[in-house]
């Protein structure tokens, strides 16, 4: 079908397009960008006066929940919540019960997700059999079964020797590891961060050496095996000038930090609020302020959501008790366009970590609006602030911290692969 | 943020920790718990405060001494005490705490006495309270995890300012596992808030938590330099859990650094008294010869926790 969207604000970061002007799809791709092709004649057009026409989002940290915690959420309601929320391709990590250790389970994920036609979905294979630390799985199958990369989610791999050896093993085949820093055993147990907060409310707690730590084990075993490591959810500040000065040193390494870390801290937690319970744990006001800083040099390459939804059962309970995560995808787009505002950034710039930037992480084609691209765009009001309320989230999931806060950009229409799948 | 612990008009609606909590509020705790001291000198034994209330003990977490107490407290106000002990009940049912709550108000509940292992759990079920609209309902914490017990902060300040009178002049330590304590924590809170000009926190460095200095207490690693000319010595209880892992090598080690003698307290002031929550493990935070000695008020903290207990739930009750 020809979808012409009309008189919007054109931000392309890849291209460094920011203007007024035309988009034009046929079949499925992009046709042209500002004069319609010849015999152009289409099908629907779309009105984007006012509105910025950008590449569809694209999410790195995006839990789905199947295989295995449907009562949390499903395929089809996170789906539809990524399409609501303008992300158009999203990595989900292998923790799903069971984890993704297996090409059959990363087959049902990709088939799944396709016959819903919504975003794209990219697995992430399991690091380790189970994620149980001990053994590595069959990354060649995984991969040829459709998964982009291997990560170990959120499960702790405390042996440095599995580690190591299963560094080695992924570059030799090229492929990518994610690994979120924490050290396994000083993280044991904990809740918060080692600070103030912790300490008066009597929560156990995580120290932010737990992130150094791992990192430094990080660096030194992707020195010697050459693999390429992408970080996700960096949280210290300490953490932060270890990437500024490994990347400095000429090490190939990327990393990420989630909407949530980007503007909360651990005072947040005010008096056991559970939906601030985190994974890592909200760090202190300095930590945050190195963490803007990071992703404004370029230290800290792009934004996710770290979706994770959970249902209310898991969070109506005593802080630690309460199940870690937050709901996401829906916020990606507004909290980004909050630290812009907030870091005087411009608004290709910041779209930029959360289009292009994670594209090339993840090593696909998207996040741009190229001729020739496939058409996934998403079409929003910057200047439409909504409240964020449970019953204005299609995530499953209603759990996030940001419950009751006002935010700017709102998604008018979503598309994917030229199709429209989303529009309000 | 409102205190979650007062309403509207800035009264006492749960007492959930003492931080916060204001001056004036303490103040009047105290000074109602003065006259509850000697009912229990009388032959009756009972004034009708609470008469036709129904208090549940909930424990979530086992304790004899606590809960006994608080049924003592609750049975002199004339209330009707339901003990209930969850940790062995219900939730190995697989029914939520909050479900517990809803169950117990379908009952008619007027007061819940909490004790959970788990920071931050009365701060759950009274913001559920408010939630379904049961504010008449209030929530006493009997002490939740590491964070807050603030009955016996209460009885703690009651019998620092039986024997010392002015809280603007003394000097308080605050000895052995602070990390864990509940116990210190609402201590500390307590203190700050009646302006105790010093409040020292003694224990090695595996057994105080980060930052503990931004509650307002000095740090000595060093006992003896610690208990210097202070007014008042709290002993806390370690609980032997905290000698199997990598916390402390041994109750000797730790005796020998941080257990209280009649030795070290030589050291504060001739008239300074000890305190100890209960139960104390005799040598291996504190020695027999100064637990059963002149200076200890441990005992008398047992009698006051029981007044101290009262007040607070009269108080609540709207008296």
């Amino acid at each position: 079908m020809k979808i012409e969207i009309n008189n919007g604000r054109l931000i392309d970061p890849k291209h460094g397009v920011d203007r007024r002007g035309s988009l034009y799809i046929a079949a499925g791709k992009i046709a042209a960008v500002g004069e319609a092709p010849s015999g152009w004649h289409a099908k629907r057009v779309i009105d984007a006066a006012g509105l910025v026409v950008c590449p569809g989002l694209i999410d790195v940290a995006a839990r789905l929940r199947e295989p295995g915690f449907e009562y949390k959420a499903t395929l089809e309601s996170e789906m539809e919540a990524a399409v609501a929320g303008g992300v158009t391709s999203l990595a989900c990590p292998p923790d799903t019960d069971p984890p993704l250790d297996e090409p059959g389970l990363v087959e049902m994920l990709k088939h799944r997700a396709r016959s819903l036609n919504l975003a794209h979905v990219y697995p992430i294979g399991a690091l380790t059999v189970g994620l149980k630390g001990e053994t590595i799985t069959e990354m060649g199958e995984l991969a040829e079964a459709g998964c982009i990369a291997f990560s170990h989610a959120d499960a702790a791999l405390a042996d440095t020797q599995v580690l190591l050896r299963a560094l080695q093993y992924a570059a030799t085949f090229g492929y990518r590891v994610w690994l979120r820093p924490q050290d396994a055993y000083l993280a044991k147990g904990g809740v918060a961060h080692d600070g103030e907060v912790a300490t008066r409310l009597g929560l156990a707690a995580i120290p932010a050496c737990a992130e150094t730590i791992a990192l430094d084990t990080i660096f030194a075993l992707a020195r010697a095996t050459g693999v390429q490591v992408h970080l996700g959810r960096l949280s210290t500040q300490e953490g932060v000038a270890r990437v500024r000065d490994a990347k400095k040193a000429g090490l190939s390494v990327t990393c990420d930090v989630s909407i949530n870390h980007l503007h909360l801290c651990d005072i947040d937690i005010g008096w056991f609020n559970a939906h601030c319970h985190l994974v890592p744990p909200l760090r202190g006001t300095r930590d945050r302020a190195a963490l803007r800083g990071g992703l404004d040099d370029g230290t800290i390459d792009l934004i996710c959501s770290d979706h994770t939804p959970v249902d209310d059962d898991a969070k109506q309970l005593p802080f630690a008790e309460a199940e870690p995560g937050a709901t996401g995808l829906e916020l990606l787009l507004p909290l980004t366009l909050k630290w812009a505002q907030e870091s005087n950034v411009t608004l290709p710039a910041a779209l930029e970590r959360i289009t292009i930037s994670p594209a090339r992480i993840l090593g696909i084609d998207a996040g741009q609006l190229g001729v020739g691209a496939d058409a996934d765009v998403c079409v929003f009001d910057p200047a439409a602030y909504w409240i964020v309320e449970q019953k204005a989230l299609k995530s499953q999931g209603k759990n996030t911290p940001f419950l009751g806060l006002e935010l700017p950009g709102k998604v008018r229409y979503t598309l994917v692969s030229g199709q429209v799948v989303y529009e309000t | 943020m409102r205190n979650p612990q007062l309403n509207d008009h800035g009264q006492l609606q749960h007492l959930l920790t003492l931080e916060g909590l204001p001056a004036e509020v303490i103040g009047r705790i105290l000074d109602t718990a003065v006259p509850f001291v000697s009912i229990a000198e009388r032959d009756v034994k009972k004034v009708p405060l609470l008469r036709g209330k129904t208090v549940f003990n909930l424990f979530f977490e086992n304790s004899t001494r606590t809960r006994t107490t608080f049924e003592i407290a609750a049975k002199r106000l004339s209330a009707d005490v339901i003990n209930l002990n969850i940790g062995v009940s219900s939730t190995s049912k697989g029914e939520t705490l909050l479900d517990t709550i809803d169950n117990l108000v379908a009952m008619n509940a007027d007061m819940f006495v909490v004790r959970h292992g788990a920071s931050g759990a009365p701060h759950l079920i009274a913001q559920h309270l408010s939630a379904v609209n049961c504010m008449h309902i209030h929530v006493i914490n009997a002490g939740d995890g590491r964070h807050s017990h603030p009955t016996q902060g209460l009885l703690d300040l009651f019998t620092i300012r039986h024997y010392k009178r002015d809280f603007r002049e003394l000097s308080v330590a605050i000895v052995g596992d602070v990390l864990h304590s509940r116990v210190a924590r609402s201590l500390i809170h307590g203190l700050t808030t009646l302006r105790t000009p010093e409040v020292r926190a003694i224990g090695p460095q595996t057994l105080l938590p980060t930052a503990v200095e931004t509650l307002g207490v000095r740090v000595f690693h060093d006992m003896r330099k610690g208990l210097a000319n202070c007014d008042v010595v709290v002993m806390l209880r370690l609980q032997s859990e905290r000698m199997k892992g990598s916390l402390l090598p041994s109750a000797g080690e730790f005796f020998k650094h941080y257990g209280l003698t009649v030795d070290k307290l030589a050291l504060a002031k001739p008239d300074a008294i000890v305190m100890h929550p209960g139960p104390m493990n005799r040598g291996v935070e504190i020695d027999s010869a100064v637990a059963d000695g002149e200076h200890s008020v441990i005992l008398p903290q047992v009698t006051f926790g029981i007044a101290v207990r009262m007040a607070v739930m009269s108080i609540l009750a709207g008296n």
